[in-house]
């Protein structure tokens, strides 16, 4: 089983999504969560480095976090798939273990 | 303490004095010694800074606590890692960090430093061995 | 499953603690138990009985009592990091001679210990934190 590690802030904020994808293993989950969002919306600077990461790894957005945020699915970079809570949760049980990028 | 013994990962990734979190996940793991479980601690990106050397807090006023990491062999800790790239980003290298001794007080085996600087592929591979990670 | 969820920021500050709470819920309505709920850091905060937010918006420590109640949650608060930070129950206000209590009853105050124990025993440990 693989790790899910999650990361809840902005790209442009911190460094924890650079990190969390430079060290995440092929194979690996990545769950976007609070500000986390942000990282994930096409178009950023910040884009290109998420959209390679696809190829490797499997990413998720928490849709309340995009809502909040003015964001819907279109605005996200394809690929990356949108789940709830109970997403989360499933997400949780489905890997081995939860990394937090803080 | 414990019959289960799990590896635990201590993943440390912020600057010590500035925010609480260096210190106080510090103190997790000394309480955590008496689980027995198998400990590694990680630093990369800024948490690095928490293994420099010559932290002198008097003029801040705030408690210097960086002679604890230096104990650390003494907590269960038998493996502290250093991100190679974390350090050359911040213009370090391994003589700038302080070194922590090790030793197993049944066997008798030593080990006079226990810090390990590592690529981001090693960093990897200890995350993906651990069962838990702690982070703060 | 057995969960550990860590929080490790005050309530409203951050959006740790209102993540922590969705997520536990979730957890529970999907069938999982949780084995505790660790406050550590300035999560020790969620702890007061003394909060009084806005009316048009979440409480975060009722709702956390209450999640508590309805299925028995263990919400550990931590010793060292609620000394330090002014979260005081009976026994730690008679331990370190201070004058009032601001715990809410559906917390307790223990040490870290119950986090490392939370490690060990759960099958996943969920961080939520800055």
């Amino acid at each position: 089983m693989a790790v899910l590690h999650t990361v809840n802030k902005s790209p442009f904020e911190r460094n924890a999504l650079e990190s969390c994808l430079k060290f995440a293993a092929g194979g690996a989950a990545v769950l976007l969560i609070e500000d986390g969002v942000y990282g994930v919306l096409r178009d950023t600077s910040a884009a290109d480095k998420v959209q390679m990461a696809l190829d490797s790894l499997q990413l998720y957005v928490l849709g309340p976090d995009l809502s909040a945020r003015g964001f819907d699915e279109e605005r996200i970079i394809p690929g990356v798939k949108v789940v709830d809570y109970a997403g989360f949760v499933d997400l949780a049980t489905e890997h081995d273990k939860v990394q937090a990028w803080l | 303490m414990s019959e289960v013994v799990k590896k635990f990962c201590y993943l440390n990734r912020k600057a010590p004095y500035g925010t609480i979190y260096a210190w106080e996940s510090l103190e997790v793991v000394l309480i955590g010694a008496a689980f027995d479980q198998d400990v590694t601690l990680v630093f990369v990106d800024d948490g690095v800074y928490q293994l420099t050397k010559a932290q002198d807090t008097t003029a801040v006023g705030m408690k210097n606590f960086s002679p604890t990491y230096r104990t650390l062999g003494d907590y269960e800790v038998k493996h502290i890692f250093v991100d190679r790239e974390s350090l050359q980003a911040r213009g370090l290298n391994a003589d700038d960090l302080v070194q922590v001794a090790w030793e197993d007080w049944e066997t008798g085996e030593e080990r006079e430093n226990i810090v390990e600087v590592v690529d981001a592929g090693r960093v990897t591979e200890i995350i993906e061995a651990s069962d838990v990670v702690f982070s703060f | 499953m057995k969960f550990a969820i860590q929080i490790n920021e005050g309530p409203y500050q951050h959006q740790a603690s209102d993540s922590a709470y969705h997520f536990t819920k979730a957890v529970l309505e999907k069938g999982h138990e949780v084995m505790r709920v660790f406050f550590y850091h300035d999560g020790v905060y969620n702890a007061s009985r003394l909060t009084t937010p806005p009316q048009d918006d979440r409480h975060i420590v009722n709702r956390w009592a209450e999640l508590a109640e309805q299925h028995d949650l263990d919400m550990v608060v931590c010793v060292a990091a609620a000394q330090r930070r002014g979260v005081v129950d009976e026994g730690e206000a008679k331990r370190n001679g201070k004058d009032a209590t601001n715990i809410h009853p559906r917390f307790r105050i223990s040490g870290l210990g119950q986090l490392v124990e939370a490690a060990i025993q759960s099958d996943r440990l969920v961080v939520f934190g800055d």
